[in-house]
């Protein structure tokens, strides 16, 4: 090509990227690499190696180890002899630990690029100006953190050794999000990445060390899926944190049940992208370029479904089909292309076959005519128009650069089929009516909302999503909160044992004029309903005495309590000061109560009316508490870099499951309830099965205390059993099981199927009268999600 | 001041306007305007940080190297307006100017970069009304054509018929581009009916030459503002639309060319017609020009990197691209004072 051609054609020409650096790295490691353990590498132990290729090409580009049982021991043994000493090391020190890391990276910014695009052939673009920079950013922010730590975080302590598996779409960054906060708050790291890209986080710890970074604090073990299992039942590991697919996250879920170790878990998404009829049409063209175009497609939180309001739908189309025609697909160490190569085969084949069904099922297919290389893992900018909800492709996450575009009428109907997906991690909202935009951005069920803009990323705004896109958030306070656990509950002990059910009376009452009998019913949509089953169950004394009866709820009464709550939806709309009144309201009636509810407390337990007394005072005092807390427990508004604000706001979680325990049957009753209400949640509990009826009591008070029906649904029976059928409810959005062993591991176990958020106390008993570990945040936080929405602005 | 001063022909010599040679393999039909549409007007949404962001990764996603650099560089040279526009101009200032147009580079750099003998030579000229007879007599043979800023440049707050008469007098010397600026009164409060006549007038005052319709974006402050006067101008017949006096706070910007792309775009596909953009002031080195061709060629495609749709008004810019052609002629690096200047 010469100067003269160009001049006529005005193409582009080839700008490559220069590789010599990182093929050098590679080089002097033979392409052969072991894991990364206790400051150095070490040869797997199983002596066997995978091959992990270049995208681009097809070409093999290294050899990675194949984490085994012992490789994985070895680094969570390397992690926990490391921690006491890094949590030692105190906030400041570590803070400079991570701003070296931070300085690192920038030093070393070209060859994480470069490498980064050889090895998951996105392009040299998008690692160099963002997956780079802003993993930098993330050591930063957090190296804030552990210097702020001693001060905000006062009442915690590092959760210990913390095993983080992580995804190949974005290598360097997910390592960045999963390692800045750990270590950050003392915690020690085994790290497994991906096995099609994991020469990154190689890099990245062999220049840790040089950096300073301390041996054993930070370990990476490469392999597949097996390894990353190994790392999930590793007892030693006191938390895992993943980033993948759904699938994944789900048997995750289901293997570490049980077993104390904390979760988070970042997941797949469907999220959509809403255009109205008064958006920057060709402003929201070039969103949709960065939603779904960006890194090949293959972002959990890629703008996948594309919702058009009818009246621009067609001028959309055609504007969108425009711009696809520019968009240039080439190598990934290419300067001047738009998108590089799909990550592998296996991959790209999942991309085609899913895309064919969606032309099976009724799609129009619209692919960029430029030229894309013949050789590699390469596919075209593809929209798929005329899609319903009910297409495959509408509802499969395809994870590859495939738009698929549906139509709405109005706001209302944006927003229901932008909520018909099980995933709810992102979505974006183009408006340039501020009333319009912030009015669906609360409605949208995703953790991250983007208006009139999408895929803005910063470590100071939390990121995370709702339903099955995972729970826990990375970045912000609430992420770093994600790797402490509270001070407050680390000296529980397991819950004494109950004394044995004393045995029924036999004897009758005599001839005394008889009370008027009273069994307790059901609690469900705001009446009181006999059981589905219409058994009853004794309440007894601890001397057996009889004290009434309450009904035997199952699975019927639970679904329908759960359709009661989820039909009580205005409550999480509800103004705060709203739900505040009602929550002092509650107070007010339980207190002009509280003799009665003494003398039940009394009865049932058979504790001193002294401690009966002073147990019905502190759950008055715990509904004041939310009361106040319910117009305070507010979010916070983020500055990130750039002209605008991301608002992290706490929202309800929905309807949550409760299992109460039997020690304190009213103040644990009303301790676990109360916080859930406060945040709009609407409950469905299950009381104390040995001492129901304080809590069936409390439907009067609820009753004349303005409470909505609906938002308190309350059902006794087998409690166990109960919880069951509530952790396998999808309709359940979260399940907080205070009782035994037993319930906690089911309830983890059985919430997969929509990965709804659980909070167990693993038969391990609470203080219910200590403030500090049973009242306010340390509970109000397992009641919201946080939602940011980023906000940017200017005229 | 009277009338006959302003505009006296300084030139003594009669000039004659010449027809263009349109050797481009795209002949552009010439918009006629059209009605007042409003709905285009209110229509009109921008959202300021979404074009910002579009034009902060297009040079991370566009770039050229090596030969690919160089045709383009050259290519912006037949872009460029070469422009005077400063109290101080005089008629050997003007000449000295024409001449560097004629021959904007060096001729053994366009001999080594294959293009001696293609006469590549600056898009236009671009001057005052004073000194356009000058520059037209100085450019006679070379297809250069001259352009006059007009009416009231660059203010433009002297009275409406004055202003007509600017425009008439310019191309009665041989002016084949009137560079007009609109009132930016009329935006600023709205009076998109005010815009339109007045430049409707100007259209008519042009006659064959062209008119490039100046919005001083720098004034005008807001996107929204820049876009809807692009589609009022367009409407009313202009030929070109360009962003700046170059005396403005604020002159040529990425975001406000993308905004008035995009207005061009819209109006090509109502109207088929393709309207010129010419970006001005702060333009001053070769990469500065190459992300402007980048969202041309981005935004409205191949035809609107040649000089009949694109030019740029720019008075250092060809100073730097010489020294970056010659950069990749020889290998080193380059200084102003190899070049000869205009």
């Amino acid at each position: 090509m010469s100067v003269a051609h160009y001049y006529e054609t005005m193409e582009y020409g080839p700008a490559p990227e220069a590789d010599g650096e990182a093929r050098a790295w590679l080089k002097r490691h033979d392409a052969t690499f072991g894991h990364f353990i206790a400051g150095k590498y070490a040869a797997p132990a199983s002596g066997r190696h995978l091959t992990t290729i270049e995208p681009a090409t097809g070409k093999a580009l290294a050899k990675i180890a194949q984490g085994a049982a012992a490789d994985v021991e070895a680094a969570v043994g390397a992690a926990r002899s490391a921690q006491s000493p890094w949590a030692k090391l105190g906030g400041h020190g570590r803070a400079r630990h991570l701003y070296a890391l931070a300085r690192m990276l920038q030093r070393h910014a070209r060859l994480f690029a470069v490498l980064e695009a050889i090895d998951n052939g996105k392009p040299i673009r998008e690692t160099r100006d963002l997956d780079v920079p802003l993993a930098a950013r993330h050591f930063l922010y957090h190296a804030g953190w552990a210097q702020l730590q001693e001060r905000e975080f006062a009442d915690h302590v590092p959760v210990g050794v913390v095993g983080q598996i992580i995804p190949w779409n974005f290598p360097l960054l997910m390592l960045a999000w999963k390692i800045a906060p750990a270590l950050a708050a003392g915690n020690t790291v085994v790290l497994k990445p991906a096995e099609f890209t994991s020469l990154t986080a190689l890099l990245f710890a062999e220049l840790a060390v040089e950096a300073g970074l301390p041996p054993g604090v930070l370990n990476v073990v490469t392999g597949d899926g097996a390894t990353g299992a190994l790392l999930v039942e590793n007892p030693g590991v006191d938390k895992i944190a993943f980033t993948g697919s759904t699938e994944v996250g789900r048997s995750i879920r289901q293997s570490t049940a049980g077993s104390g170790k904390s979760l988070t878990l970042e997941l797949g998404g469907k999220s959509p992208f809403i255009v109205f009829d008064d958006a920057d049409i060709d402003g929201a063209v070039e969103g949709v370029v960065d939603a779904i175009w960006f890194n090949q497609g293959q972002v959990c939180c890629a703008g996948s479904r594309l919702l058009l309001q009818e009246g621009i739908a067609e001028t959309f189309r055609k504007r969108l089909i425009r711009r696809m025609e520019t968009l240039r697909v080439g190598p990934p160490l290419d300067k001047a292309i738009d998108m590089g190569a799909v990550v592998a085969p296996v991959q790209l084949e999942r991309i085609k076959a899913l895309v064919e069904t969606g032309v099976k099922e009724g799609a129009e297919k619209y692919q960029a005519s430029g030229a894309i290389p013949a050789e590699g893992c390469f596919y075209p900018p593809t929209l798929l128009w005329n899609v319903h909800p009910s297409s495959t492709v509408a509802i499969e996450e395809i994870f590859g650069p495939v738009l698929v575009a549906m139509t709405f009428r109005t706001p209302d109907e944006a927003v229901m089929l932008a909520n018909n997906t099980r995933y709810g991690l992102a979505a974006s909202v183009w408006s340039e009516t501020i009333g319009l935009a912030l009015d669906i951005a609360p409605k949208l069920q995703a953790g991250v909302v983007w208006v009139n803009a999408t895929n803005l990323f910063d470590a100071s705004v939390g990121f995370g999503g709702y339903r099955e896109s995972g729970f826990g958030r990375e970045g912000g306070r609430e992420g770093l909160t994600e790797y402490l656990k509270p001070k407050a509950w680390s000296g529980r002990k397991a819950r004494a044992k109950l004394p044995p059910f004393p045995a029924a009376p036999t004897d009758g009452a005599g001839f005394g004029t008889p009370s008027i009998d009273r069994t307790a019913k059901l609690f469900v949509g705001g009446k009181q309903v006999r059981p589905d089953g219409n058994y009853s169950r004794a309440v007894l004394s601890p001397k057996g005495k009889h004290l009434g009866e309450v009904g035997e709820g199952n699975r019927k009464d639970i679904r329908n309590a759960v359709a009661a709550a989820r039909s009580a939806e205005g409550w999480a709309r509800a103004t705060a000061h709203n739900r505040a009144q009602i929550l002092y309201y509650l107070a007010e009636n339980l207190s002009a109560r509280g003799d009665e509810f003494a003398r039940r407390i009394g009865d049932m337990t058979g504790v001193s009316s002294a401690k009966a007394r002073a147990e019905v005072e502190a759950s008055i005092e715990r509904l004041f508490s939310y009361g106040a807390w319910a117009d305070k427990y507010e979010g916070t508004i983020h500055a990130p870099p750039l002209r605008g604000v991301a608002l992290a706001m706490h929202e309800p979680i929905g309807v949550v499951g409760v299992a109460c325990p039997d020690e304190a049957p009213l103040l644990g009753f009303i301790s676990l309830v109360a916080p859930l209400i406060a945040m709009g949640n609407r409950v469905v509990a299950v009381p104390s099965e040995r001492h129901p009826l304080a809590a069936t009591d409390f439907y009067q008070v609820l009753e004349t205390s303005d409470v909505p029906a609906g938002v308190v649904n309350i059902v006794t029976g087998e409690r166990d059993a109960l919880v069951k059928v509530l952790a396998e409810h999808d309709d359940v959005d979260a399940l907080w099981v205070f009782g035994s062993q037993e319930a906690s591991t089911a309830a983890e176990q059985l919430s997969v199927g929509n990965l709804k958020r659980t909070l167990v106390d693993h038969g391990l008993a609470l203080d219910w009268y200590d403030r500090a570990a049973s009242e306010g945040p340390i509970l109000l936080r397992h009641a919201v999600q946080v939602k940011n929405i980023w906000i940017p602005y200017g005229d | 001041m009277a009338q006959g001063v302003l505009i006296s022909n300084p030139s003594a010599v009669p000039v004659q306007p010449h027809a263009r040679d349109h050797n481009h393999p795209h002949a552009i039909a010439r918009n006629s305007g059209r009605a007042l549409e409003m709905d285009w007007v209110d229509e009109i949404r921008i959202n300021l940080s979404a074009a910002e962001r579009r034009v902060a990764s297009l040079p991370g996603r566009r770039t050229v190297k090596k030969d690919a650099q160089a045709a383009w560089l050259l290519k912006a040279i037949t872009c460029i307006d070469l422009t005077t526009l400063n109290g101080d101009d005089t008629t050997e200032r003007v000449k000295r100017l024409c001449a560097k147009a004629r021959s904007p580079l060096r001729s053994d750099l366009l001999e080594a970069l294959g293009f001696a003998g293609r006469g590549l030579h600056t898009g236009a000229i671009c001057v005052y009304h004073r000194f356009v007879a000058t520059a037209v007599e100085a450019l006679d043979g070379s297809d250069i054509p001259v352009a006059a800023v007009s009416t009231g440049f660059p203010a433009g707050l002297i009275p409406h018929d004055l202003k007509l008469k600017e425009i008439e007098a310019s191309v009665r010397d041989g002016a084949q581009e009137i560079d007009i600026v609109i009132t930016r009164e009329h935006v600023l409060t709205g009076d998109w009916r005010a815009l339109y006549a007045e430049v409707r007038d100007f259209r008519a005052a042009c006659g064959d030459a062209h008119l490039k319709t100046i919005l001083a974006t720098g004034d005008l402050k807001t996107l929204r503002n820049v876009a809807k006067a692009s589609m009022v101008c367009m409407m009313a017949g202009a030929d070109f639309i360009k962003t700046s006096t170059g005396k403005e706070g604020v002159n040529a910007t990425l975001p406000v060319t993308l905004a008035m792309l995009r207005m061009i775009r819209v109006y090509e596909e109502r109207t088929g017609f393709k309207i010129g953009f010419k970006p001005a002031g702060g333009i001053s080195t070769a990469k500065d020009v190459l992300n402007y061709q980048f969202l041309m060629k981005e935004e409205l495609g191949r035809d609107w990197l040649e000089p009949e749709l694109f030019r740029v008004g720019a008075s250092s810019l060809l100073a730097d691209i010489e020294r970056q052609l010659e950069h990749h002629v020889t290998g080193r690096y380059s200084a102003f004072n190899r070049h000869p200047v205009g």
